[in-house]
């Protein structure tokens, strides 16, 4: 020990930063990275989601340990630990719930970036990676929701993969290529497993490390929609900044808290949030010989699902289906506004934004419904409206999206 | 928060809510809701002598071992021993249906479900209705009864006994279908007494209720514990985010 410290270096913190710039990495990336001061409580999703993608982590490190992914073994070890292995009662659930708690954050995440803007120049690619985030998100959640091997599991499935045979000529060989048999089944299971817990977890920590250096790169957008760089003090520093510690991670420890707390109400008292987290006929083990009364997917995929269904051709339906999630990935250059925020856009603009958001929960909610009368009249509705966004978007933020802005962000001390 | 603020919240769970409770979905008239109270560990009791004398002939509980079971609803060993342990079972075992799985599926034509989680899939007021809507009916041949709840149900009115069997009265009721053409369908009204029972109304909807708390206890053995420890756990996180809310506060202030 003694050989390694040289006292004229100042012991054991500058031995070790020598060898690994903790100091520097903190200076860099927390004390000297200045975020604007007038975030709102829309700010607090992004540490959030990173706070769920760690406890999904580490739930399922402790799931790993007892699931045993196959056709006869799925259902009953997931019974068997929550039942017998001490405190998996708790944090299976944690880890069930957890992902609709996933969705929740990410949703409002990506809301916050649509009412502020937070996808335009030089955000783009932020976004995108955001966007690529999301996707990863999505198969890893659908892949967790069938290895239980519940009915809804199963049926949930099948109704999922047989989407990819409507893909023209490589279709019905794709679909038994993902399943890996004839059928849903054991090698299903199995395959499932795997990406689920090593492929798709590796793919989603590599893009959250993009996205953190992204938003480092290009720096926090803010309710505002101004570029707090443009307006430096004559330390060199942001006026309208301040230090991201311990400023910002105070805050969010209070998102973090708030959060929890929602997060406990769930686990510790409904955990199924009525049938909402934890679907009822995922109670009762896959039985391909009994088709639940309706199937539906969990509701963070409903939107979709219901755009699927508004469409009375398949092949069209699905195709609708990964556009709808795709014209995400556009938004950036479908925006042509000057300003960013909504706050310095015109009513026009606000409304388009509006209407889309009701439409977004519309067809989650309709994608919950049973596909019949007044139900698949709706879908159609606010499938019509959820493109009418994207393709209304390039002239409506052209048109009154270019008024004045504050040099100054707005911010009331408190 | 500004008042449009507050708004968009309040409207988000409002149409939340709504989501969850269309979820639920609608209720016929004469279904009931179970009220069975899952701390009530008299009724578990109960519930799980009744469960072990009617029911677990025909339906296990592969997933609840005897033993786990009697820890939680505090059944002595020796009471245990007598009424909860089917003869030649260990105490630790789990609790198998005494009926041979080919003899169910030849009698009944599908072997009885294990009802482990049935109050997780179907939910508890369903099967107290299941419970307490058999009635007479001549046209089933094979068990002479029928379910409001479950129509053409393959099970026996295995509770005959307790709740004697009881009559259904319809009435035919109109319906006008899209084109117009009046269709006449018969609709339950109300149960009358048939044959009677050992128990009387209220007494047989406290006997099924026993049982539906049973299986709920059941399909989630660890829910009264979960609640119990839930109240500490968000009462500790209410003051965490206190205290984190006061230090945030404490050094925003000099934030200009």
């Amino acid at each position: 020990m003694s050989a390694t410290m040289d006292k004229n270096e100042g012991g054991f913190r500058a031995w070790l930063n020598k060898r690994l710039p903790v100091d520097q990495f903190m200076a860099d990336q927390l004390t000297g990275y200045y975020a604007p001061k007038n975030f709102n409580i829309w700010y607090f999703f992004g540490s959030l989601a990173l706070l769920v993608f760690v406890m999904q982590i580490v739930t399922g490190i402790f799931v790993t340990m007892h699931f045993k992914a196959g056709e006869a073994t799925a259902w009953n070890s997931v019974q068997y630990m929550v039942r017998e292995v001490p405190y998996m009662w708790l944090i299976q659930p944690m880890h069930a719930v957890g992902a609709s708690f996933f969705f929740i954050v990410v949703y409002l995440h990506m809301a916050r970036a649509f009412m502020y803007g937070s996808y335009k120049g030089p955000r783009e690619l932020l976004w995108v990676i955001g966007m690529l985030i999301y996707l990863a998100l999505m198969a890893e959640a659908f892949m967790g929701y069938v290895l239980p091997y519940g009915n809804m599991s199963y049926w949930g499935a099948q109704v999922i993969i047989n989407l990819f045979g409507t893909i023209p000529g490589i279709g019905p060989d794709l679909v038994e290529w993902i399943r890996g048999d004839y059928g849903i089944g054991d090698a299903t299971l199995t395959r499932f497993f795997s990406l689920h817990v090593i492929a798709l977890p590796f793919i989603i920590a590599l893009l959250v490390l993009l996205h953190l250096v992204a938003l480092r790169q290009v720096g926090s957008n803010n309710p505002d929609g101004i570029e707090i760089k443009e307006n430096l003090g004559a330390d060199g520093k942001p006026k309208d900044g301040i230090p991201f510690h311990p400023y910002y991670t105070l805050k969010d420890i209070v998102g973090v808290g708030l959060f929890l707390t929602l997060f406990a109400i769930v686990v510790f008292f409904v955990p199924t949030f009525g049938g909402l987290f934890m679907e009822a006929p995922n109670f009762e083990p896959a039985n391909p010989s009994s088709t639940p009364e309706h199937i539906a997917p969990v509701w963070y995929f409903t939107p979709y699902y219901a755009i699927l269904r508004a469409v009375p051709d398949q092949k069209l339906g699905a195709l609708l289906m990964a556009l709808s999630v795709a014209a995400f990935l556009f938004v950036p250059w479908l925006d042509r506004a000057k300003n960013k925020s909504i706050r310095y856009r015109g009513l026009a603009s606000k409304l388009l934004l509006a209407v889309f958001f009701i439409t977004f929960l519309m067809l989650m909610w309709l994608g919950l419904k049973p596909a019949d009368g007044i139900y698949v009249l709706l879908a159609r509705i606010f499938t019509v409206l959820y493109f009418a966004f994207f393709i209304l978007l390039p002239f409506v933020s052209k048109a009154d999206g270019n008024g004045p802005v504050p040099d100054r962000v707005t911010y009331d001390a408190h | 928060m500004t008042p449009t603020k507050i708004a968009i919240v309040l409207g988000g769970l409002a149409l939340l809510s709504g989501a969850v409770s269309a979820n639920e979905g609608g209720h016929a008239g004469w279904q009931r809701p179970a009220e069975n109270e899952i701390s009530n560990l008299p009724s578990l009791q109960r519930g799980a002598r009744n469960f072990m004398s009617y029911c677990s002939g025909c339906h296990s509980l592969k997933f609840v071992r005897y033993s786990r079971l009697a820890e939680d609803l505090k059944i002595s060993d020796s009471l245990r021993d007598q009424y909860i342990v089917k003869p030649g079972d260990k105490f630790s075992d789990y609790i198998k249906a005494s009926m041979p799985a080919a003899d169910a599926q030849e009698w009944f034509g599908k072997p009885p479900p294990d009802l482990s989680l049935v109050a997780r899939s179907r939910g508890s007021d369903w099967i107290f209705n299941f419970l307490t809507t058999f009635y007479a009916d001549p046209n089933s041949r094979q068990t002479g009864v029928n379910n409001l709840q479950l129509p053409g149900t393959a099970m026996p009115h295995v509770l005959a006994s307790v709740q004697g069997v009881q009559n259904a009265v319809w009435t035919a009721v109109e319906h006008k279908g899209e084109d117009g053409k009046a269709t006449v369908a018969q609709e339950f009204k109300t149960f009358e007494p048939g044959v009677v029972g050992s128990l009387d109304k209220e007494q047989y909807d406290e006997f099924a209720r026993d049982i539906v708390n049973f299986l709920q206890y059941a399909s989630d053995p660890t829910q009264v514990e979960r609640q119990g420890m839930g109240v500490w756990v968000v009462l500790f996180l209410l003051m965490f985010t206190g205290i984190a809310y006061m230090l945030k506060k404490e050094y925003w202030k000099d934030v200009r």
